[in-house]
């Protein structure tokens, strides 16, 4: 039944190639655990990434009941904590794999720093690893004042005040951040687009282009 | 057995059930997460003194506003939703009273007392036109699909309350 599926699409779109073109590739020895099992450092940047499906996944299901206003946001997340089934896993999901996605993309740069992986010709590669790493500071910077309770609400401030301290142009970025004057009304729901649209789309964007230089380049060599 | 699996079928279905499985874990909590209002039963509907004696009560339907409070969701009006029901006398019913939902059975706009001066005598709904008898009973070739709705009733101290949509 599936395979009847899949062949009457692959008869008229051809997917057979784009398919192969994505999946067959060379796993060279030396990044293999199999060979060394030293090699599982190479597994950093696919754990990243799916974390980061997870932080996706569970972040539009908490969308479904989340509100970015300052009255309602904090009753919200209460009550898609505790009074949903199973409330608490799923933002505990996202709660926790926000940091555990943090985590991984330090091991993945460490790793890609200690193997030397940087040099020509993926310095550029480098470089959208480093914006990728600004973006998830980012989300996670966004969607920690999400919940609108007090540690959200503190950090966001010290968060902004750090900002302004920048020279010259500091009290622009704040003024920014927040959209007006204080951390409130207009914060909160800028933060809340930032966290669910523009950062996610930054973040594919940089994916995409991160992974097809990947393709293109090949896995670096061994020590 | 019978049938050979061979090496790179039995590695696929161990890599596809492994995946199945992580897949499966993660999702099932977000899809109970995300169906729960289906599987949730409404709150339970308290009896309302809709302050008015029965006495008062006459042949002619009139509009009883009431309060009620129930959470939607994480909200709570403070003021409670106001309800309406249309009430009259009605010696077949075991109170002598009915009241009806104002809640059209075609899809769901609201129903009012001789609004249209077209149709005297009759409840009208003015999205497409429904229009029910003063028993409640929709008039047949207009768009409701059966009678408006009636509420449970009490009479306590010679006042009338109001509970939840009788079940038929
Ligand atoms: C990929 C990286 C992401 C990171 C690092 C991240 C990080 C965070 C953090 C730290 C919080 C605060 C949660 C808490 O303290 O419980 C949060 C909340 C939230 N995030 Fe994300 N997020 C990511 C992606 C997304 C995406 C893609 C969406 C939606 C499309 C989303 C939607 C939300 C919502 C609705 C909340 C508020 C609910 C709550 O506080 O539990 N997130 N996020
Ligand atoms: S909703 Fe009342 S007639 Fe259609």
């Amino acid at each position: 039944m599936l395979r009847a599926i899949y062949d009457w699409v692959d008869e008229r779109l051809d997917i057979t190639p784009i398919w192969r073109d994505v999946a067959d590739h060379e796993v060279p020895e030396h990044v293999n655990p199999a060979h060394h099992f030293s090699a599982f450092i190479y597994c950093f940047g696919g754990l990243t990434f799916f974390v980061v499906v997870i932080q996706i996944l569970s972040g539009m299901f908490l969308a479904l009941y989340y509100v970015p206003d300052i009255v309602n946001a904090h009753a919200s997340v209460n009550y898609l904590q505790n009074e949903l089934a199973m409330g608490a896993i799923v933002r505990g999901m996202h709660h926790w794999g926000a940091s555990v996605a943090i985590v991984m993309l330090f091991l993945h740069t460490l790793r890609v720093f200690f193997t030397g992986s940087y040099k020509h010709p993926r310095e550029f590669n480098w470089v959208i690893g480093i914006l990728i790493f600004a973006v998830m500071v980012g989300l996670g910077f966004t969607g920690y004042l999400l919940p609108w309770d007090n540690k959200a609400y503190f950090a966001t401030k010290v968060g902004v005040e750090i900002a302004a301290a920048v020279p010259w142009i500091g009290p622009y970025i704040a003024a920014f951040l927040q959209g007006g004057d204080i951390v409130g009304a207009v914060t909160l729901e800028r933060f809340f687009a930032l966290h669910v649209f523009f950062l996610p789309a930054l973040l594919f964007i940089l994916l995409a282009v991160h992974f097809i230089l990947i393709r293109r380049q090949g896995i670096s060599g061994p020590l | 057995m019978s049938k050979k699996v061979s090496r790179r079928k039995f590695l696929t279905y161990m890599l596809g059930g492994t995946a199945g499985f992580l897949g499966a874990g993660l999702l099932f909590p977000m899809v109970r997460f995300a169906v729960d209002p289906v599987l949730k039963k409404g709150g339970k509907v308290e009896f309302v003194d809709v302050n008015l004696p029965v006495s008062e009560i006459t042949e002619t339907p009139r509009a009883v506003e009431f309060k009620i409070f129930r959470k939607d969701g994480w909200y709570q009006s403070e003021d409670g939703e106001t309800m309406t029901a249309w009430v009259m006398k009605d010696p077949r019913q075991e109170l002598g009273i009915v009241a009806f939902s104002p809640i059209c059975k075609h899809l769901g706009c609201t129903v009012d007392w001789e609004s249209n001066p077209q149709f005297k005598n009759e409840f009208f709904c003015p999205c497409h036109f429904g229009r029910y008898t003063k028993d409640g009973i929709n008039v047949p070739g207009t768009p409701p699909t059966a009678p408006l709705d009636k509420y449970e009733l009490q009479v306590k101290d010679g006042r009338l309350l109001i509970g939840p949509i009788a079940q038929a």
